[in-house]
């Protein structure tokens, strides 16, 4: 009697699969379930009604989650571009640098060690109106102000961003740093000699060699974009009025607050389903900017 | 003036440009993280003190009192740091061995929908955290796992499995064939060849991946959050909101808390640096 024998690629894989299977799929088929349900932790027994796409309708025609909705895209384009410029500017001044270069570069990867939810608590702290860093320098610099950062809507959004740029910019002046250092320098000096101008160089040159390490940077961050869960949560915790509420706040309010499991879940698919075009969105420009400089192996 | 004369200048004016740049910059980089160093030190009468108090006194009061234990208002650190450790040190552990051998997998074997896969696992590492703490808590809850180190354990490495994958897969691409079948022609078997050969070539793209693996379980909220609830599982980003109360925060002993939580951390970071870079580059580049 032969068996037939698996092939050894699956076997390899096979331990992630089922960790991943346990510990992920499972969890995400049961909230798939429970989101046609209006499942309440408090009566567990709400589990076995099937309302259908009752939940879904309910979000989509909620102006609240409209706006959470919104005001997450819009975030996260805000952030993510700032953060990739931010992140361009930075490596291209440290490369610059002749002296001291690794320390500066050990300086750049500073904010990449801080948990997502310690930075939200720092800049609850600079920014707080009364005791915080910022509008203790104003008021010493002899403006007689203090500035409500973190209570009126537009600042604390300002904040907020402040402290997610904060954070991740330095995934990508790591990555388009190293980026930099693996540019071949021919090219570069032979259209110094045909009389390009530095700006030419490196619009032509520099910046297409670049864009696959600043994929793989927004590849990584759209990742874990989810971490600004973790300092909204902390510094405003969507507040004033829910004018700074995101997707994940909102959703975590709806299933921890109010214990509406169901319509929670309902909300987290369609994050999950944020999260997941921003990823391939990315993956795809990867594997495009890769074909585009001959690195695709 | 000359031409000579005026391209220095615009040199000149170049270089003070990027100096001043790379200084606030790199300011802006480091005054958040040294403030809370620095509050640390700090009495809460002087980070209340209104107008602020510039010149800084020092006193180690914050970490006396988070040292002293759960009884004097102190928040049990220990057990905390512990937990942090243990999770983080074993998820880390699973997730390299089951992580390697996926992405040995990705690097070695062909086989029919590898890329779908492949986009598949890293899907899910793109779930985000709250969504899944919600069902997980149920689940974990249903099996009898909430508020222990298993549970958490668990989650982690599923989280982790997808990007360690990503990134030993980059590293295993860059060793030649060739070499574990030079390896297997002299008598290995596969497995003494993996060992011997082609693991001590990728340990660098393994121990980049590690570090990645433990910076993540070690600073993760919105799982640890749900899914612990005593001083047996709680780890310290947890541990943190032990210091908040309904209107007031304690700042300074929050501050220490965070100095003890960043120092493992930036430890480990610059340990490791170098590698860490070529491993997100590799992965991601050449893979």
């Amino acid at each position: 009697m032969t068996r037939r024998r698996l092939p050894e690629w699956f076997l390899l894989l096979l331990p992630a699969i089922i960790v991943i299977a346990a510990v992920v799929l499972i969890p995400l088929i049961f909230s798939l379930y429970s989101s046609f349900t209006p499942y309440k932790l408090t009566r567990p027994s709400t589990l076995w009604t099937w309302v259908g796409t009752y939940n879904y309708e309910k979000i989509l025609t909620d102006a609240k989650f409209w706006t959470a909705f919104g005001r997450t895209v819009l975030f996260l384009t805000i952030a993510l571009n700032l953060e990739m410029l931010l992140g361009l500017g930075i490596a291209l001044m440290v490369n610059k640098v002749t002296w001291g270069q690794r320390t500066l570069r050990t300086v750049v990867m500073f904010p990449m060690m801080f948990s997502p939810i310690l930075v939200g608590f720092q800049f609850k702290f600079i920014f707080n109106d009364n005791i915080g860093l910022v509008n203790n320098a104003l008021q010493s610099m002899g403006f007689n102000v203090a500035l409500p950062w973190l209570v009126d809507g537009k600042l604390a959004m300002f904040s907020i961003l402040f402290a997610e740029v904060w954070m991740s910019t330095s995934v990508f002046a790591i990555l388009i740093l190293a980026g930099l250092f693996a540019i071949p320098r021919d090219p570069l000096e032979a259209a110094k000699v045909d009389g390009c101008t530095p700006f030419q160089s490196f619009r032509h040159i520099t910046l297409p060699f670049l864009m696959p390490f600043i994929y793989i940077a927004m590849t990584i961050r759209s990742l874990d974009v989810a971490r600004a869960y973790d300092i909204v949560q902390i510094m405003t915790g969507g507040g004033p009025a829910r004018r700074t509420e995101l997707l994940w706040t909102l959703m975590s309010r709806t299933g921890y607050v109010d214990a509406r499991m169901g319509l929670a879940n309902a909300m987290g698919y369609v994050s999950i389903i944020l999260s997941v075009v921003f990823t391939i969105y990315f993956f795809r420009k990867l594997t495009a900017a890769r074909a585009q400089i001959g690195m695709e192996g | 003036m000359d031409r000579n004369q005026s391209y220095r200048n615009h040199k000149r004016l170049m270089k003070a440009l990027h100096f001043s740049g790379l200084f606030i910059t790199m300011a802006i980089i480091c005054i958040p993280g040294l403030w809370i160093v620095l509050n640390s030190f700090r009495p809460t009468v002087e980070i209340m003190a209104k107008p602020p108090v510039w010149i800084p006194t020092f006193t180690l009061d914050h970490y006396r009192a988070m040292f002293g234990g759960a009884g004097e208002g102190g928040v049990p650190v220990f057990s905390y740091f512990r937990n942090s450790m243990i999770v983080s040190v074993v998820s880390t552990a699973i997730a390299i061995l089951i992580g390697m051998s996926g992405g040995y997998a990705f690097a070695r074997y062909k086989f029919k929908g590898k890329n779908g896969y492949f986009v598949g696992l890293m899907l899910f590492r793109a779930v985000p955290g709250v969504a899944l703490s919600l069902p997980l808590f149920i689940v974990f809850a249903r099996v009898g796992i909430i508020d222990t180190h298993i549970g958490l354990i668990l989650a982690y490495v599923a989280m982790n499995v997808p990007f360690t994958v990503w990134l030993t897969d980059g590293f295993f691409r860059q060793i030649p064939k060739e070499l574990h079948e030079a390896a297997e022609i002299d008598g290995c078997t596969r497995w003494q060849a993996f060992w011997q050969v082609e693991f001590p070539v990728a340990k660098s793209g393994v121990a980049s991946a590690a570090i990645f693996a433990f910076l993540t379980s070690w600073n993760e909220f919105a799982l640890a959050s749900q899914l612990t609830r005593s001083v047996g599982s709680k780890t310290m980003p947890v541990g943190l909101l032990d210091f908040t109360a309904e209107f007031t925060i304690n700042w300074g002993g929050m501050c220490a808390l965070a100095v003890l939580m960043i120092v493992p951390a930036l430890i480990l970071t610059f340990l490791v640096q170098k590698h860490l870079i070529a491993g997100l580059t590799f992965g991601g580049v050449k893979g």
